[in-house]
């Protein structure tokens, strides 16, 4: 079952390689939200089922949204209609669609295969994880909430809308 | 039984991380820097789970829990610094931002 792992590092890497040489934003994320599925599988495979559901949840879901996101926003009008009628051929999803099916195969080969068991022998079950996590490392926990919140309030001073309008009202 | 070298994780997480590296060296458009620094931390990440899974320790995961909040605190902060840098000057190149005054 280790060429399972080859095979998840080399859809990493390629889709990897994709995202950096790639011109258009839109198809770097896709590529990028791949890569993160197939790390996810392999921490599933290096035995951290709690963090490979993290990963596709907060790093492929939520982090990922946010960059969808703000490219759609910046993309100007005629742009966006150009690239949806692009979103229609097939070669524009054809590309990150191959790799996904494959990462698709190789789950299900796991969870057939395994039946019911983690296919790691050394596996950390969330129960450990967070005794663990709320027992010695709390003082870590405490510090990433704050560091969360500077990021929130950071971001909503940068972005909020008086400091987009005096910024442009600077440039006229 | 699967049984995976360390090695070869912790050699998957340093390639991950030299392109990374080279991505943000490489390109000038500050959308695409900031998916090399997403690329980078998550091959930290998978640092960390590989050493977590070496030892059977759970400490790995919780340093990769860390480097997730870390990551949703600095993409939120560097995207609304992007929005910032796309009112003042219109591009988002980053090269553009050295003229900057003030």
């Amino acid at each position: 079952m280790n060429v399972l792992f080859y095979i998840a590092a080399a859809v990493a890497v390629i889709c990897t390689i994709m995202v950096i040489t790639n011109m258009n934003a839109v198809h770097a994320l896709l590529y990028l939200i791949v890569s993160l599925l197939s790390l996810a599988l392999i921490f599933f495979l290096l035995g951290a089922p709690f963090a490979a559901a993290l990963e596709v949840i907060v790093y492929a879901g939520a982090i990922m949204v946010l960059f969808v996101f703000v490219v759609m926003m910046l993309n100007p009008e005629s742009q966006t209609i150009r690239s949806r009628k692009q979103l229609l051929r097939p070669g524009m999803w054809f590309g990150p669609a191959v790799p996904a099916a494959i990462l698709l195969g190789e789950l299900i080969y796991v969870l057939t295969a395994a039946r019911g068991t983690f296919p790691a022998n050394v596996v950390v079950e969330p129960h450990e994880l967070s005794r663990t996590l709320f027992g010695p490392y709390v003082l870590c926990v405490e510090l990433a909430s704050i560091l969360l919140m500077a990021g929130l309030v950071g971001a909503y001073h940068l972005a909020r809308p008086e400091a987009l309008e005096t910024s442009e009202g600077d440039d006229r | 039984m699967i049984s995976i070298p360390t090695a070869h994780a912790l050699l998957l997480a340093g390639v991950l991380f030299l392109l990374g590296l080279v991505g943000v060296i490489v390109r000038r458009n500050i959308i695409f820097i900031l998916l090399c620094l997403e690329i980078m931390l998550n091959a930290s990440g998978l640092a960390f789970i590989a050493a977590g899974f070496h030892w059977g320790r759970p400490d790995g995961q919780i340093m990769f829990l860390l480097i997730l909040a870390m990551a949703a605190a600095e993409v939120s902060v560097g995207l609304a610094l992007m929005l910032q840098l796309y009112h003042r000057s219109h591009t988002l190149d980053a090269d553009q931002a050295d003229r900057m005054r003030g």
